[in-house]
């Protein structure tokens, strides 16, 4: 008995369309609450080849959305917990680990080496980054985004169809995450499994992909919408033209009198600016804490106040400080709102 | 004129509600009914917010009696 029987039985699929998925190279970057139950669906479906980026490690507060992890994957790399999961439920898929950040760098050479790349990503320069390296590589994505209970899903630079720039050429400094917000699992879940689904119809060939159209749905009233998007050729040309175009997402803190501590990594967003800000991640505190001073008040942050109130201990234990306080409920609360 | 307004994201969330009937007196494009909706509430970055009426994104059209807008605001999160 052959393990896809139950969907070569359909029309749409037959061994044509379960040669093709075998042979398909899906990139799916972000392994979080969308690209966790994409995954194990385009696993499962026998997609031959499955490139999983991710430059984060799971944490105890995403297991209740990114459900292919278990409690003994905590503190592993996202990437490499998600293929030794999948690996165990489809042996036959080859899975490539990337533990990397997607950078203007490095977009293209990897996107390059697959057909279709499925965002799972949580912020807008990414999600920019993976449009102009698609556009540029003449590959088709399937976006996917979150606010709280609303989702939005498109399928981008299909058959010469639009861009994320024809949708929103202009972006905003109010990246929300779903850390700031919160979400139920089974929003990223719906919309991760719907992109997997358009995955699918791309390879197959077969049925309407969600080209021109943003759909737009939410959990709780139960609306439903889909709105047209129009091709702006110029957003396109600009890119063919000049290549990536990096999209900052810049922001400012409240106070430009006072000291800020940021212990987060380099490519948390949002990114604040200015000179009153010290850039520490927790791993360099110890070698790099003669950079904070001693005789101001400093404001210390990260994404949630989890971790900046373990850097003020290690400060003022270690080194003596008493001049920090923590930044209760991390860096959306201290962000510029105009 | 009466026109159903949908909103989505922070939109929906500083208006307090998904979508409201206004009625215009005179004659208003997309984009106006936009800043309309969007100036008491001091929203940022408002020319991220798309507008679109009866399902297609357009600012500029002049609206109609019955007319549904919908405005979109860029969310990123997943």
């Amino acid at each position: 008995m052959n393990r896809y029987e139950r969907q070569i039985k359909l029309q749409e699929v037959g061994t044509e369309g379960q040669d093709k998925l075998r042979h398909a190279k899906v990139l799916i970057i972000g392994v979080g609450g969308l690209g966790c139950p994409a995954a194990l669906y385009l696993s499962a479906a026998g997609v031959g080849n499955i490139g999983l980026m991710d430059h984060d490690k799971v944490d105890v507060t995403n297991l209740h959305r990114q459900v292919l992890f278990q409690e003994s994957d905590l503190g592993k790399p996202k990437a490499v917990a998600a293929a030794e999961q999948l690996s165990k439920r489809n042996s036959e898929v080859v899975f490539e680990i990337i533990q990397e950040a997607l950078t203007q760098e490095n977009a293209q050479s990897i996107i390059d080496r697959y057909d279709i790349v499925l965002d799972g990503t949580d912020n807008f320069e990414t999600k920019y980054l993976i449009n102009d390296a698609c556009i540029l590589s003449e590959k088709p994505w399937v976006y996917a985004s979150i606010y709280k209970n609303e989702g939005q899903l498109s399928v981008f630079n299909h058959q010469n169809g639009p861009s994320y720039r024809c949708l929103f050429p202009k972006t905003t400094r109010q990246n929300i995450s779903c850390e700031a917000t919160g979400v139920l699992g089974v929003l990223p879940g719906m919309l991760g499994i719907m992109q997997a689904t358009e995955v699918l119809k791309m390879i197959l060939g077969k049925g309407e992909v969600l080209s021109s159209k943003l759909k737009l749905f939410n959990i709780f009233s139960g609306a439903e919408q889909i709105i047209n998007i129009k091709k702006r050729p110029e957003e396109i040309e600009k890119i063919i033209m000049s290549g990536i175009v990096p999209v900052k997402v810049e922001c400012t803190l409240k106070s430009e009198f006072q000291w800020y501590l940021d212990v987060r990594e380099s490519f948390e967003q949002p990114k604040p600016s200015g000179n009153n800000i010290l850039k520490i991640p927790m791993a360099d505190l110890v070698v790099r804490h003669h950079e904070i001073p001693k005789d101001q008040e400093v404001m210390v942050f990260c994404q949630s106040g989890k971790r900046s109130q373990n850097a003020i201990e290690i400060l003022e234990r270690e080194f003596g400080f008493s001049n920090l306080i923590n930044v209760e409920g991390g860096i959306e609360t201290i962000i510029n709102g105009d | 004129m009466r026109v159903t307004v949908k909103y989505f994201g922070l939109v929906a969330e500083a208006k307090g509600t998904n979508e409201e009937v206004l009625n215009l007196t005179a004659p208003t494009t997309a984009y106006e009914l936009k800043l309309k909706c969007l100036n008491p509430h001091g929203i940022m970055d408002q020319e991220s917010i798309q507008v679109a009426v009866n399902q297609n994104l357009d600012e500029n059209i002049i609206l109609k009696d019955g007319d549904e807008v919908a405005l979109l605001p860029p969310f990123a999160g997943g």
